[in-house]
């Protein structure tokens, strides 16, 4: 149930294994293997594209994930708009592939005005009157803002954002990586980043740039991607990506709504268990995704224990992670950041027990915590 | 160093209603057990009690403040410098 990465789908995993055969050349050379990795490649592009409702043309892929996708993204818009400031709109909720070059360009230039981290509520979600001040500030290069948050769901009002900056010609990068795929793209973006690694691929950044949308990446001209790109995609991959977001494209919207009454289960079960907080928006949120906190708990032991028991989840409580820092998507919200446990549910495909996986964490869950809370002293508060 | 340690008296020049009349040093400590030690204190004392949590377990600045909301209290003030998290809380019923 930590399918954040998960395992790739098994079509995906026989496609890519063909793909190593037929697509391993390069693209550019002019040889026939080389002419068949390329029309492959397009081919790739033109399965997902056609998913997303955009041309072939506005896509492009990005090795290194998700991450890789928001680092071009961000940089191919700012880049045009260099005359206009350096500023940086982002939520705090953002991916930190967002957030620590926003805060290290804006340390090291000394005007913390370079980067504007706007609050969220109790749910997660961007508080847009703060959004639009920050938008409207004078030297606003780009704002950010993610469609969903991979770690508590909370799906963002991207429609509302995207008002915001065109009423000021502020481009809005819109990431993607946690939720395209698995649910529909927002109608409507500048730049929007997804991760193939959502629907079960490999890790691949895609980036579309909308029609009318100046990107133009920083730095010495980029031939990759039609410059869009810092390395040429490895052919094999792009072409497990197509695969797996054509498996996502047929299965969405049936593994969408199972996948929602499970986690609505869990976060139930969850909820009854004493001083547990549920987090994130309970209506309004990804249909894989569920988090929670127990009080007087500490996330460590409650994901090993879980593990102990067949079940493998997620914590974003600071003592499951290599910093001494909690999770910043919980801090920002200001929910309880200790014995937190996050589930991310597989596609029904791959997992197909993940019903029973969540009944047998439902029954398992309360004594779990229990068990944790007794062994810190802390069962009778 | 985890334990409670007596209360102290308002300073000159701070608000009595303030001050806090307890200090849980839960310094060194990391989570959840800042917000344990406070919870344990709390049982003992009376609603209405001012508590000061001292914490350096950078987790407590968020956590001290949602054991609050969960649990009724009322955080009166919260600094964070140098390491080192000072919550102040009324207790709750």
């Amino acid at each position: 149930m930590d399918a954040a990465p998960g395992p790739l789908h098994p079509q995906v995993r026989e496609t890519l294994l063909a793909a190593l055969d037929a697509g391993w050349a390069d693209p550019r050379r002019l040889h026939r293997e080389a002419r068949l990795a390329s029309g492959l490649l397009n081919q790739a592009r033109a399965v997902i594209a056609a998913d997303l409702g955009v041309t072939p043309e506005s896509v492009t892929f990005h090795l290194g994930g998700g991450a890789a996708g928001v680092t071009a993204a961000m940089d191919g818009v700012a880049w045009p708009r260099r005359r206009t400031g350096r500023r940086v709109v982002a939520s705090a909720v953002e991916h930190s592939s967002i957030l620590i070059p926003g805060r290290y360009a804006a340390a090291h230039s000394g005007e913390s005005e370079d980067f504007a981290e706007v609050p969220v509520d109790r749910l997660g979600r961007v508080d847009m009157a703060a959004f639009a001040a920050a938008v409207g500030v004078p030297g606003t290069a780009v704002a950010a803002l993610q469609h969903a948050n991979g770690e508590v769901g909370t799906i963002q009002p991207v429609a509302p954002a995207l008002d915001v900056c065109r009423a000021t010609g502020v481009p809005l990068v819109v990431d993607a990586s946690a939720s395209v795929g698995r649910v529909v793209a927002p109608p409507a973006y500048d730049v929007l980043v997804a991760d193939a690694a959502a629907v079960a691929g490999p890790p691949l950044g895609i980036v579309v740039v909308a029609p009318g949308t100046a990107f133009r990446r920083s730095g010495p001209p980029r031939e990759a991607e039609f410059g869009r790109a810092d390395a040429p995609v490895w052919v094999p991959l792009a072409l497990a990506a197509a695969e797996a977001w054509q498996q996502a494209s047929a299965a969405r919207a049936a593994d969408a709504r199972e996948a929602f009454a499970l986690t609505e289960r869990l976060r139930a079960a969850a909820s009854a268990i004493p001083d547990v907080d549920v987090v994130g928006d309970p209506v309004d949120r990804l249909p894989h995704i569920v988090t929670f906190s127990a009080l007087f708990a500490d996330g460590e032991s409650l994901v090993t224990e879980l593990d102990r028991r067949g079940l493998a989840l997620a914590s974003g409580s600071a003592c499951t992670a290599s910093t001494l820092e909690p999770s910043h998507v919980l801090t920002a919200m200001g929910v309880l950041t200790h014995g937190n446990v996050r589930a991310t549910l597989p596609w029904d495909a791959i997992a197909t027990d993940r019903a029973e996986g969540v009944e047998r964490l439902i029954a398992d869950l309360p004594v779990v915590i229990a068990d944790v809370r007794a062994h810190l002293g802390a069962g009778e508060l | 160093m985890n334990g409670v340690e007596p209360g102290r008296t308002a300073e000159a020049g701070e608000d009595a209603e303030l001050a806090a009349e307890l200090v849980i040093d839960a310094r060194g400590t990391r989570c959840p057990m800042p917000v344990i030690l406070a919870a344990r204190a709390a049982t003992t004392l009376a609603a209405g009690t001012v508590i000061q949590v001292l914490a350096t377990d950078p987790a407590a600045a968020a956590d001290l403040p949602a054991w609050c909301r969960m649990r009724g209290h009322t955080v009166i003030g919260i600094e964070h410098a140098d390491g080192l998290v000072g919550c102040r809380v009324r207790l709750g019923g």
